[in-house]
């Protein structure tokens, strides 16, 4: 019992651990005074400071532009090497493939920063492409590290996906494309949309990656903050920090709900189904 | 028995492989290629500021290799210090990781399979939230007038104020705090799977608690543990926003050295030989990591 104990207490820590400095920096950004440290009332008046700049707007679209494509670029990738990977057991290379969708994982963000923009300058000297470098090249490196937490969230999926039912739906004429979209793909989205959305949120958090591919008027938010959180603590970036977390914690909330639900259910309807065919 | 055979559409097969395939050769596995050919560079005011692999004049081709980065790196104990300290930072942010990280993870593994997936959502919710966010939380937490040092001067525990923003302590405590979720999240799916049957049958023959835990559980998790460790200590190596938000002038990490003499100097083959040498030295974790993940990647079934 005594370990029990000490675990659960451990857990608790670790919950506090998590949270506390959150709650603080919520806290602190309704904090009408321009000195962080010193609570002086009870003021909105630093959100209304965020919302009213300009270059904080227009470098939160250019992010969620570039988020918004390279999620989706990742989904589709990662899509298909799980596919290669998991169900088309022999080819060759099928080791560096995973490699190279497993590496990225752990490889640190100024090396995949750092080569990357020493990819792109090489090649446009070489081809002229890409012409310069801007948002096309941040979408084209958050893309290629999102790819690979895309494949680890979609192939575990695909794994568990019982080949009895596709195999099913072929035996009764469905040919390969439409056993995918009828079969495959209703029971796996679930797992897409998570990819999606985790490469969406890591494509939006990224400061390190995007600050060495970037080009001049390409600033996207996290450089935007910072640039500003290196001259310290303020209570503007405490309320910008506040509304992220807020919508973040919202958006991930919700698919967290709905991707459960749905996979409960499905897992019921595959029980169900794999009972009435015995 | 049929298998679904993609293969039996023309072109789908080489379609559905190669389209990742070729992403990442090219904007993962090129880009080293690059960067080892950049090391060898001389650095120059031009553009792109570095010299030329080949030269052709007078009717002579020439391949110019310079190695002087690579014997300055050598030279100069400022570079093996970095390289140094940032290990010894993420050697040790790993274990700590591990001594809360495991707890935490055991917890879930063992609560009721209802409540499991809301624990889970609880840990990782803040991971969710933007992670220069969260170091940024800290600064305001452990600066000389911040709430932490607030507390203690209020307390009467010390007269004054510690110094703890721009010290190793803050780039411990920033990144033990960012990266806590990549160690509970891979020990959590291991520990999950394990056979309760085998710990009943072992504290039914009499095994202590401890013991039981120290041998059974402890050598099962040996994958989750090893992903976990590799998940926080590869990266961290390699960090650069921590000690620079959090660290102070004796935090000296490769990951920082190497931004500076990029964007400062804008030495761009010192830049390509310091991250070439961080590739050599993390190349043993990463293999390690990737062979843990392969297992799980493509394991049973």
């Amino acid at each position: 019992m005594k370990s029990l104990t000490f675990t659960r207490c451990m857990f608790w820590f670790g919950i506090l651990f998590l949270y506390l400095p959150m709650v603080v920096l919520i806290i602190y950004s309704f904090n009408a005074g321009r000195n962080v440290q010193v609570w002086a009332g009870f003021s909105t008046h630093w959100y209304a400071e965020v919302l009213r700049d300009r270059q904080l707007i227009a470098a939160l679209w250019r992010s969620l532009r570039v988020a918004f494509f390279s999620a989706t670029a990742a989904m589709l990738l990662g899509l298909l090497a799980s596919i290669a990977i998991i169900r088309m057991k022999r080819f060759r290379g099928r080791g560096l493939l995973s490699g190279m969708v497993t590496a990225p994982l752990v490889m640190p963000d100024v090396i995949i920063g750092v080569s990357l923009l020493m990819l792109f300058v090489s090649l446009q000297q070489a081809i002229g492409w890409p012409a310069g470098r801007g948002l096309n090249t941040v979408f084209i490196a958050h893309t290629t590290f999102c790819v690979a937490y895309s494949t680890v969230v979609i192939s575990s999926r695909l794994r568990e996906l019982d080949e009895s039912l596709e195999e099913a739906a072929q035996d009764l004429g469905a040919t390969p494309v439409a056993t995918f979209f009828l079969v495959t793909l209703p029971i796996i989205w679930p797992a897409l949309l998570s990819a999606w959305l985790l490469s969406f949120t890591l494509s939006l958090d990224d400061v390190v990656i995007a600050s060495f591919v970037t080009g001049p008027g390409a600033t996207t938010l996290p450089i935007e903050v910072f640039s500003s959180v290196r001259l310290g603590v303020s209570p503007k970036i405490n309320a910008l920090a506040t509304m992220i977390i807020l919508a973040v914690s919202l958006v991930a909330f919700t698919s967290w709900y709905v991707t459960r639900r749905i996979d409960i259910r499905n897992r019921r309807l595959q029980v169900q189904y794999l009972k009435e065919a015995e | 028995m049929r298998r679904i055979d993609l293969s039996r559409i023309p072109g789908a097969r080489w379609g559905i492989i190669s389209s990742p395939y070729l992403w990442m050769l090219l904007f993962f596995l090129l880009p080293f290629a690059i960067v080892a050919r950049i090391s060898v560079a001389e650095a120059q005011f031009s553009i792109p500021p570095y010299s030329a692999l080949f030269n052709w004049a007078a009717d002579r081709l020439t391949i110019e290799i310079s190695f002087a980065n690579f014997q300055w790196l050598m030279e100069d104990d400022t570079y093996f210090r970095a390289y140094w300290q940032s290990i010894r930072i993420a050697f040790y942010s790993t274990l700590m990781c591990i001594a809360i990280g495991y707890p935490v993870a055991y917890t879930i593994a063992k609560a009721p399979p209802s409540v499991q997936p809301t624990l889970l959502l609880l840990i990782l919710l803040p991971s969710w939230t933007s992670f220069l966010i969260r170091v940024y939380a800290w600064m305001g937490l452990l600066s000389n007038r911040g709430l932490i040092n607030q507390a203690l001067v209020g307390l009467g525990i010390t007269d004054g104020p510690i110094q703890m923003l721009n010290t190793n302590f803050a780039v411990y405590v920033g990144v033990v705090y960012a990266y806590l979720p990549f160690m509970i999240l891979p020990l959590y799916a291991n520990l999950v799977k394990h056979d309760n049957t085998l710990l009943e049958a072992a504290s039914d023959l009499g095994a202590r608690k401890i013991i039981t835990f120290l041998r059974i559980t402890l050598p099962l998790s040996k994958n989750g543990l090893i992903a976990g460790s590799m998940l926080v200590f590869i990266p961290v190596v390699g960090e650069y926003v921590i000690p620079e938000l959090l660290g102070g002038r004796q935090t000296l990490m490769i990951g920082k050295v190497l931004w500076q003499e990029f964007f400062n100097n804008r030495d761009w083959p010192m830049a390509g030989a310091l991250a070439l040498v961080m590739i050599l030295i993390l190349l043993v974790p990463i293999l390690i990591f990737m062979r843990v993940q392969q297992k799980e990647l493509e394991g049973r079934r």
